[in-house]
């Protein structure tokens, strides 16, 4: 190493990577990420990309990013301001500048603020001309132009590549210039390499000679003279692993498979963001997984519910369009009372929406979203890895209450990612499917032996959970029809009673409402005992809401946070909890359904904290907002100094007790 | 009309993996029969599909639980709750949907979708083109009416043009479909039409349908007395078409020269003919005036089914005069179900010997890039 190069150490790192489309960004983010990973630091990442495959080249609607925060402590939130934007091109800093907070990182491909890139990006003129002048644009950054595609094109000349596919390696040399000057592990990338492009000898021998360049180009040039450290994270003791949350919501599923003892049964169309969760079963056939990509929305889950009615697991996925298309086909498994699992990756809408951007506002079409009463549980996962164990909780719910599930996360949850600590498979609920084996009923006459007759009852409940039983095709003597129509109470046969549809409305309701009574007490984070401002929320904001509560711990002022994994029903203490406060806030990114919800049912004062830019909420935003209200509630001004909007600020980490 | 074929030899039937009943053992219409009172219209042409089918079950020689029938909505939709079997009365066009989940998840079982004109070629036209498409495993029974019924009488996709009902007081004014062009056009592997009076002709087309090995698309031709009574009176030879019944129904019987009209004794030939027109298509031609090898034999096993189209658009668009029925086209490909799950064996198979499924979990969730903090 040179003489001049420092190392500095820091506690935290916000980097994004943007370029067009086509720039391999998400790649690029990938591979720092997992480099991170293994490295130890805590991470959290935020993929943002257009919903176009390959959006007009150069233009600010194709440009793709992918940002990480990581750290050597726990985070919560992949940071609302990196300190570092890598740019390939001038559609990229543009589309991102705002985003930065003053003194930040901005590395350039030099190469590309060509004209014709600059006028499709929208300058006038190029900011590079002007660093360090009196009108540079980009004054107050630290603005470092590199000749990315020039030096990647010439590091990989000896491999004879089109200088098209040489320009195209450029991604690994801006990946090995950032994994330099932050000390990140090469192994895992040229291994990955390795495997990657094992077919391709001179595809991946110019990809490693870019890779190596840019760590070189870092290490030797007087570019760059400070090198940084992150220490790996104080984690809990276990074995962890990098996951996406629609990875890890795949591997629940299979999860869900092997501790019920049933076939999987995927049912499925494709759909962003949801459509990784089919790729990712179809791969498992080995453990029993039947994935079956449907003609539409409706025949994915009709499938599903067929399977589930054939004695498997149904599981059918999508985003909220889909779950738009399946609505009557959720109130036949709600009418049917068979298990079945809904994913909804939740997205931008209504409609189309913005199909690759994160929301939450399908909790109300979830609850509400089909007709007459219909009432379906609906459980959240908190961060990408957590799907694993809500997908797990989903299936026992639907299968111990042969009910159909709404499993609700998110284009973010789906695409983000967070170290894993992995869980032991022994420590999963075992899930019992239960089936029917005999009859259940006497009819009150006896047989030709004079023994009592017994007959098969497929409505006729089980006492604690009012489960109905599950009785599958193939076992004799429980031959029965089901369908859509209302059901007799008990015996299950058509009735156009009014009393008995009346009891039949309520038993159903009665059954989810039960759910309720085998949920755990909610965990309320409260590490004074005195906060008079409860934050509440459910699914992917888990992570904004921890770190803007923090951050007002930090600051010196008490908060309590509470977060939901159980939408419907409600955990049997959550209204005892919200009214030991003065206040609660309810962050979303809706226009406040939650809120609703929690006023519908408890008669409280919920005060909505709402935006829907289809990018998570952002953690010093938030904190200002639970500041303000603290104030209100405790009477006083508090005012959250660096912890709240101003610099240096994006600090996660909780306060020491 | 009287020979139906049956499925290839040598290929594997449509109920080959279906539990049987033990030797010996005989069944009964009455065990199919279920005890929930059934409550069509007097004189609606579903009694005679429900009887007929009550009675061929038990000759399937299959164990009862493991049949399951599976309707959309509709008059014939409430097929399910009148037998003895597993069943779903499932929503609006979606019964394919759900019979190709059951098929699919479960090599056991003899599956069966009861659907209407409206529910199979309207509101659920997708699933059916899909399944057949697919060629899962299951028998589909399209009861054509022409009309809506359950709905009090509007017109169906499958009513001629012009037609009067409340919903088009001035006549309809949609082209309909042809349920078996629909079919073939589909690439289905087994289509078949018959009609709800003709309890033989009915009962040698369910045979041949649960023996074939794929989606078996039978239309039936089913009378609705209430909202559309008389549609098939020609066929039948009923009403003002008293004694018409050979100058309507084109049988089609495999290997056989397809004629029809009055019957010649000593030819055992009606007076008209098929035979192949300058198109490509097929005409109908007076038997006297054709030699005997231009009469086309019916051919239900050949591979293209461009023939069984052009026979099938011998049927009337409008008020119905004439028809082709029997089994229009039958031959094997692979279906959909048999091969997902060859793909499920095949894969656990080979991890076998990698210990139980939540050895293998565990090492599922612990690949690729892991690291561990003491
Ligand atoms: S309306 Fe027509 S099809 Fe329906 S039950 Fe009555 S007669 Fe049968």
């Amino acid at each position: 190493m040179s003489q001049t190069k420092q190392v500095k150490q820091l506690d935290r790192v916000i980097i994004r990577f943007a370029g067009d489309s086509g720039d391999g960004m998400q790649l690029t983010g990938d591979r720092f990420t997992q480099e991170s990973a293994v490295f130890g630091n805590d991470l959290v990442t935020l993929p943002n990309f257009p919903a176009e495959i390959r959006a007009p080249q150069g233009t600010i609607p194709g440009v793709s990013s992918f940002q990480i925060h990581f750290a050597d402590h726990d985070i919560l939130t992949a940071g609302d301001r990196p300190d570092v934007l890598v740019a390939m091109n001038p559609a990229a800093l543009k589309a991102n500048l705002a985003d930065l907070p003053k003194g930040a990182t901005i590395i350039v491909d030099s190469h590309d603020f060509t004209k014709r890139n600059l006028e499709k990006a929208g300058y006038a003129t190029n900011p590079l001309d002007k660093l360090g002048e009196v009108d540079d644009p980009l004054a107050g950054f630290q603005v470092q132009p590199v000749d990315l595609t020039g030096i990647t094109v010439a590091a990989v000349a000896e491999f004879g590549l089109s200088r098209k596919d040489a320009a195209r390696a450029k991604n690994m040399f801006a990946l090995g210039l950032l994994s330099w000057m932050y000390g990140r592990p090469t192994e895992p990338t040229i291994a990955f390499l390795e495997r990657k492009f094992a077919k391709v000898a001179d595809i991946l021998g110019a990809n490693i000679a870019a890779f190596k360049a840019g760590w070189n180009y870092g290490e030797t040039t007087e570019t760059f003279v400070v090198q940084y450290e992150i220490k790996p994270a104080k984690m809990r003791s276990g074995t962890y692993r990098n996951i996406t949350g629609n990875l890890a919501l795949s591997y629940g599923l299979v999860a869900a498979g092997v501790r019920s003892k049933l076939p999987v049964f995927l049912g499925s169309y494709p759909i962003t963001p949801a459509s990784d969760i089919l790729h990712e079963l179809s791969k498992h056939k080995g453990f029993g997984v039947t994935t079956l990509q449907a003609e539409d929305e409706i025949a994915g889950i009709g499938a599903a519910i067929g399977a589930a009615f054939a004695g498997s697991l149904g599981v059918t996925t999508t985003s909220g369009p889909g779950i738009a298309l399946k609505s009557e086909a959720i109130g036949l498994a709600v009418m049917t009372e068979l298990p079945l699992v809904v994913i909804n990756v939740q997205r931008g809408g209504p409609s189309t929406g913005l199909p690759t951007k994160t929301e939450q506002a399908d909790l109300l079409q979830a609850m509400y979203g089909r007709n007459g009463e219909a009432p379906v549980p609906i459980v959240a996962p908190q961060s990408p890895g957590d799907c694993f164990a809500a997908a797990v909780e989903a299936a026992r719910i639907a299968i111990t209450y042969r009910t159909p599930v709404f499993l609700l996360s998110d284009g973010y949850l789906a695409n983000g990612s967070e170290p894993w600590e992995i869980p032991d498979v022994a420590d999963l609920p075992l899930i019992d499917a239960d089936f029917a084996t005999g009859p259940n009923h006497d009819t009150g006459t006896l047989d030709a032996d004079g023994n009592p007759e017994r007959d098969f009852w497929p409505y006729l409940r089980d006492e604690e959970t009012l489960a109905r039983p599950w009785a599958v095709p193939g076992t004799a003597g429980l031959e029965h029809r089901i369908g859509g129509l209302e059901k007799g109470e008990g015996h299950g046969n058509i009735s156009y009673d009014s009393a008995n549809h009346d009891r039949m409305v309520r038993i159903r309701q009665e059954k989810v409402d039960r759910i309720a009574d085998g949920l755990p007490p909610l965990e309320i984070d409260d590490p004074s005992g005195e906060a008079k401002v409860l934050v509440i929320g459910w699914g992917s904001t888990y992570g904004p809401i921890g770190a803007a509560c923090r951050r007002v711990r930090r600051a010196g002022h008490n908060v309590a946070q509470v977060h939901l994994r159980h939408l419907n029903p409600f955990p049997k203490d959550l209204g005892t909890i919200l009214k030991s406060y003065d206040k609660v806030l309810v962050p979303e990114m809706n226009l406040g359904q939650l809120s609703k919800m929690l006023r519908a049912e408890y008669l409280v004062d919920a005060i909505g904290y709402n935006h829907v830019y289809g990018l998570p909420l952002k953690a010093a935003e938030l904190a200002e907002a639970v500041g303000a209200l603290v104030g209100e509630a405790e009477g006083r001004d508090v005012d959250l100094g660096e912890h709240g909007l101003n610099p240096p600020a994006d600090h996660e980490e909780a306060p020491v007790k | 009309m009287t020979t139906i074929d049956l499925p290839l030899p040598g290929a594997r039937t449509g109920t080959e993996l279906v539990p049987a009943v033990e030797e010996g053992v005989t069944q009964t219409a009455k065990e199919f029969t279920s005890d929930q009172e059934v409550r069509w219209c007097p004189g609606c042409g579903d009694y005679a599909v429900l009887k007929a089918v009550q009675s061929f079950l038990p000759d399937l020689g299959l164990r009862r639980e493991n049949i399951v029938f599976v309707s959309g909505i509709g008059c014939s939709s409430r097929f399910p709750y009148y037998l003895d079997t597993y069943g779903m009365h499932s929503i609006h066009g979606r019964a394919p949907s759900i019979a190709t989940g059951i098929a699919t998840a479960r090599e056991d079982l003899s599956v069966w979708v009861v659907t209407g004109d409206g529910d199979a070629l309207s509101i659920g036209g997708n699933h059916l083109i899909h399944a057949l498409r697919r060629n899962v495993n299951m028998t589909i029974l399209l009861f054509n009416n022409r009309i809506y019924g359950l709905t009090k009488g509007q017109y169906s996709p499958t009513s001629e043009v012009g037609k009067v009902t409340k919903s088009t007081p001035v006549g309809s004014v949609d082209h309909p479909f042809n349920p078996v062009s629909l079919a073939l056009g589909a690439e289905a592997t087994f289509v078949a039409r018959t009609i709800d009076s003709d309890r033989k002709h009915l009962t040698a087309v369910l045979a041949a349908a649960a023996a074939h090995r794929g989606t078996s698309f039978v239309e039936i031709y089913q009378n609705c007395p209430i909202f559309n009574d008389g549609a098939f009176d020609a066929i039948k030879g009923m009403g003002e078409h008293k004694g018409e019944k050979e100058h309507a129904i084109i049988p089609l019987t495999h290997g056989q020269p397809i004629t029809f009209g009055a019957l010649d004794e000593a030819t055992g030939l009606g007076d008209k003919a098929l035979v192949r027109a300058a198109s490509g298509g097929v005409d109908v031609a007076d038997t006297a005036t054709v030699p005997a090898d231009a009469i086309l034999v019916h051919d239900a096993h050949n591979a293209d089914p461009s023939t069984a189209f052009a026979i099938s658009r011998l049927t009337d668009a409008g008020y119905l005069n004439r028809s082709p029925i029997g089994i229009f086209r039958q031959v094997d490909r692979p279906t959909y179900d048999d091969q997902a799950r060859a793909q499920v064996a095949t894969a656990t198979e080979a991890v076998a010997g990698q210990g139980t499924p939540e050895e293998r979990l565990t090492a599922l969730i612990n690949a690729g890039d892991t690291w561990t903090v003491d």
